[in-house]
């Protein structure tokens, strides 16, 4: 993971670390069961209200509207719960525990790595909950496609708490929130095709989408899920791996800036 | 010696928070960095501990230059901030096990060493509660603890008591005292209350706008301003005869308050009334620590200088 830019391989002390980091995120998230229910119901209800509402007066994709935006309201999910998570970091420096972290000798890229990972756990186990519903909202599982979209949530997770902690790391306040949703979340979530086939979109919504590697990421889901793509399985996966593999590393450089 | 600063500062945009500080402290004590909200005594501390780089100069902690080696710098040290920073959402246990695993504690001895921490600060009954159910002087005690338990050869204390009643303040004191004679770590602490500095160091530097004005154990500074204080009201003091008296140092009047500096102990009192005037009120008292202050910046370090909020705001500023 951004060896590139790690002062080295990592020692045992620093796997220790990472750990640490790790066991306490998933910890908090596990002891803070609100955010955990609120964040299952919410696109819940994107997928019965919109997806059942809209669904009845149009048709688009072969198994229903519902099944069709499944994959993204996935996407919708991971994208809230990793991107907060990032940005929390804001407050960790102010008044957490992070000021221990921060003057532990653990090196920072242990640090980052060792966030990154509970964003991911939290990502991993919200979007979990939300796949066990699909089956009301028709898409069926094979261990095949159950394993892909597992996998793309993973790499998403993964590039998207990069993205949050790097932004999180340069921030001073929570004022910025409302503009990394204005800016980033929401443009990123509905210029990606989630609620709407790519195909026939004019010239220049086009180009943005598919300048939007999530695009990639939500094609290749509903690809595994429903069969239906509009790119191959192969240039999904590799956008994806790219997007990972770029925030990691602006994320893990971030860190090191921050103070 | 094991902190050594080398002309050290930190400049924020147009303040300088700390300026050009040359420092020695040796192993095993208590030392104490005494001044006003805003006098740079965070700044230094934060600089030693490696959470901000110097603007200029370095230092060397347990034998690590701060800019070359902060990673080993870092494994020497324990810090106490002055913010609370132990993890709400866990139990104090757990807050505990997490920093053993974060400074690579041996697993083998995790266990033994949380219990030993524990003990120390009399949290051992509350280790399993939320830290959320906690006092703010328990808090403060878990993070003591917490400073301790990778054995640190320094620990940093910034405002160890700030915002804590006067009788858990005591409690603290005596656990700070009782780790110095205990475990012989080197202890540094950042004060604004004179008592504290005056009860705990064994050493003491006064700094003032990023510079140390003096330095010596308390006792010592205590003596350059004299050996005994008399404050008096006074209509019309007599002050001129007072001043020629051979054991007087310094006398003063300031609205209708004379303060009188004597050399030695109050011995020579009775002389000193029969002649300054027609008093109305007398106190004689041993010097303190502000009283030094006093002398040596002329301000008293009680008010809190609306500057002292400058460094905050440049430090937000900067990041």
């Amino acid at each position: 993971m951004g060896r590139g830019v790690c002062e080295g391989w990592f020692k045992m002390s620093d796997l220790w670390g990472i750990y640490a980091l790790w066991y306490r995120e998933v910890k908090v998230f596990l002891r803070e069961k609100s955010r955990l229910v609120s964040s299952t119901v919410n696109p819940l209800i994107w997928l019965v209200a919109f997806g059942g509402g809209l669904g009845a007066s149009i048709s688009i994709g072969g198994a229903g509207y519902q099944a069709f935006i499944f994959p993204g309201v996935l996407m919708l999910v991971v994208l809230f719960t990793t991107i907060f998570f990032g940005l929390y970091v804001v407050w960790d420096k102010k008044i957490d525990f992070f000021k221990e972290v921060l003057v532990s000798p653990l090196k920072r890229t242990s640090i980052f790595v060792g966030k990154m990972l509970g964003g991911c756990t939290d990502g991993l186990i919200q979007s979990g909950i939300i796949i066990l519903f699909g089956p009301l909202f028709g898409i069926n599982y094979t261990a095949y496609s159950l394993g892909l979209v597992i996998l793309f949530v993973l790499l998403l997770a993964m590039g998207t708490t990069s993205l949050g902690l790097a932004i999180g790391s340069q921030m001073t306040s929570f004022e910025g929130f409302g503009l990394v949703q204005s800016f980033v979340i929401l443009p990123l979530f509905f210029l990606s095709g989630a609620l709407y086939p790519i195909d026939n979109l004019p010239a220049w919504l086009s180009w943005i989408t598919y300048a939007n590697p999530l695009t990639y990421i939500v094609d290749g889901m509903r690809g595994a899920l429903l069969g239906e793509s509009s790119f191959p399985i192969v240039l999904d996966l590799g956008v994806a791996a790219a997007y990972v593999a770029v925030l990691v590393a602006i994320g893990t450089f971030a860190f090191k800036k921050m103070t | 010696m094991i902190i050594q600063t080398f002309g050290i500062t930190k400049r924020y945009k147009n303040i300088t928070a700390v300026n050009h500080i040359d420092l020695s402290i040796e192993e095993g004590k208590i030392f104490g960095l005494l001044g006003p909200n805003g006098a740079g005594k965070t700044t230094l501390l934060s600089m030693l501990a490696t959470l901000i780089p110097p603007t200029e100069g370095t230092a060397k902690v347990n034998g690590y230059d701060i800019r070359k080696e902060p990673g080993k710098v870092r494994a020497s040290i324990g810090m106490v901030f002055q913010t609370p920073s132990s993890d709400e959402i866990l139990t104090g246990r757990e807050n505990l096990y997490l920093h053993a695993l974060l400074y690579g504690v041996p697993k083998e001895e995790r266990e033994k060493r949380i219990e030993d921490v524990l003990e120390l600060v009399d949290l051992a009954d509350r280790a399993n509660d939320l830290v959320k159910t906690y006092s703010g002087g328990m808090r403060r005690r878990l993070e003591l603890a917490r400073g301790l338990l990778h054995r640190p050869k320094i620990l940093f204390l910034d405002e160890p008591t700030l915002g804590l009643d006067p009788q858990t303040r005591q409690h603290i004191w005596d656990y700070i005292k009782r780790l110095s004679k205990e475990q012989g770590v080197t202890i540094i602490i950042t004060t604004h209350y004179m008592e504290e500095a005056d009860s705990l160091c064994d050493r003491v530097a006064i700094i003032d706008h990023g510079e140390i004005k003096a330095l010596d154990s308390p006792s010592m500074l205590k003596m350059k301003v004299g050996k005994s204080m008399i404050k008096a009201r006074v209509e019309s003091p007599n002050l001129d005869y007072i001043r020629g008296l051979p054991y007087v140092i310094k006398a003063e009047a300031k609205d209708g308050t004379v303060t009188i500096i004597l050399s030695e102990a109050g011995a020579h009192i009775q002389e000193i009334l029969c002649n300054l005037g027609n008093v109305s009120f007398v106190e004689l008292r041993e010097p303190t620590l502000n009283d030094v202050f006093l002398q040596i910046t002329g301000k008293e370090m009680r008010v809190e200088s609306a500057e002292g909020w400058a460094e905050v705001y440049a430090r937000a500023g900067s990041r």
